[in-house]
């Protein structure tokens, strides 16, 4: 077939694309994603019984501000590795702000602490599993990030799948709160910036397999 | 280059919204920039230049709905013909021919070459392994210039099918190719 075959192939019976309906079709499978964490942490962990009287500490609520802001920013740096030729931009950045600031809150917290008191702000009583089941919940959503993701055009495919790992890293975060019962800021800057990074390094060791076409 | 991005720009704009005519131009116009930017690249594998520049053809298409308006269009294109190019290396792991480093951040499409060399591979040939179900959307819709409607009054289909067949026979296509067809 020659070039202006192919062209003319390409240019007839051209239908308008509707990105609209694209962003729509790959949000309900972020939505699927997120849905599945959901389910997962309330059967497989149970949401924590004192979750009422959580709801009221403004504690409770940095942890899920940190969760949030680590996945959304994540997320734009998703939606912009998705499209080839975007520059990030500030999204990095956006990124790793929640987390200095959340590493400067722990400096803060345990500087006032008396010694004793220091190990149990960073050990809680689940530093030995909040990593790895941050890094649990988190699968539903990893494999929704990539779906949608491949639905995209990534040409950097390793920082995409880093960025789609740290996404879901930040959203299993935020699901996992419900089950957690830990609030302190050093524990969160050790053990749930460890849990994110779990599925970051994951994305970044098979996104270039899984994101390819 | 300027005025060209911005000639460019229009027409694809106009193509995304359904403006067949526009879209044809795009694709025209697109065809000698890229043949430039990949025959510069590839002087090593000059009977390969062809096959990529149909390679990133068919990925602008079928990767049409990721280009970003507020975006320079070279840039888009040039991470897309990158890419492609890339992938074309890898598959033949002969880092060896580049000749020029990939990573320059300002690439602009600024040549124009004109001159269409045959392709070694042939699409048409590649589009008869498609199932039934993309093949003849295509051929009825894109080769024969039928429209979605009549398409489906003919083949049974419906009109959804008709065009997911095109969408998947495309996607299919660009696989194929990709997977050293």
């Amino acid at each position: 077939m020659k070039t202006d075959e192919l062209i003319n192939l390409l240019s007839t019976g051209l239908e308008p694309v509707d990105k609209p309906a694209r962003i729509r079709h790959a949000s309900a499978g972020l939505v699927l994603g997120l849905g599945a964490a959901a389910l997962l942490m309330a059967v497989a962990l149970g949401i924590q019984p004192d979750l009422a009287y959580k709801l009221q500490l403004p504690q409770f609520w940095l942890r899920e501000a940190f969760c949030t802001a680590v996945g959304l920013a994540a997320l734009l740096c998703v939606w912009r590795l998705a499209h080839p030729g975007t520059h990030l931009g500030f999204a990095p950045a956006a990124v790793l702000a929640p987390v200095a600031l959340m590493w400067l809150a722990a400096a803060y917290v345990l500087q006032g602490a008396t010694p004793e008191h220091r190990a149990e702000l960073l050990m809680g009583h689940t530093a030995r599993v909040c990593s790895l089941l941050i890094a649990l919940v988190s699968t539903p959503v990893f494999a929704a990030v990539i779906w949608a993701m491949r639905r995209y055009a990534p040409t950097r495919l390793r920082l995409a799948g880093t960025a789609a790992g740290l996404a879901s890293g930040g959203v299993g975060a935020l699901v996992y709160t419900l089950h957690c019962p830990e609030l302190a800021p050093p524990f969160l800057a050790v053990w749930y910036v460890l849990g994110m990074l779990i599925p970051t390094a994951c994305g970044a060791l098979f996104g270039p397999r899984l994101l390819r076409w | 280059m300027q005025s060209n991005e911005e000639h460019l720009r229009g027409l694809l704009l106009r193509g995304l919204a359904g403006d067949a005519v526009a879209y044809r131009a795009f694709l025209q116009d697109l065809t000698a920039h890229l043949r430039a930017f990949l025959r510069k690249r590839l002087t090593r594998l000059p009977d390969e230049v062809e096959d990529l520049v149909q390679e990133s053809l068919l990925a602008v298409h079928n990767q049409r709905h990721t280009y970003d308006p507020s975006q320079p269009l070279t840039a888009w294109v040039v991470a897309l013909a990158r890419y492609k190019l890339i992938d074309l290396l890898r598959r033949r792991s002969r880092q060896d021919v580049l000749n020029d480093p990939l990573d320059e951040d300002n690439e602009q499409l600024l040549a124009v070459d004109g001159e269409a060399a045959e392709a070694q591979r042939d699409l048409a040939k590649l589009l008869e392994t498609l199932p039934e179900r993309q093949r003849t959307p295509i051929v009825c819709v894109k080769l024969e210039g039928l429209s979605v409607a009549e398409t489906a009054q003919r083949t049974g289909m419906s009109e959804s099918a008709v065009k997911v067949g095109i969408h998947r026979g495309l996607k299919a296509l660009a696989a194929r190719i990709r997977s050293g067809a």
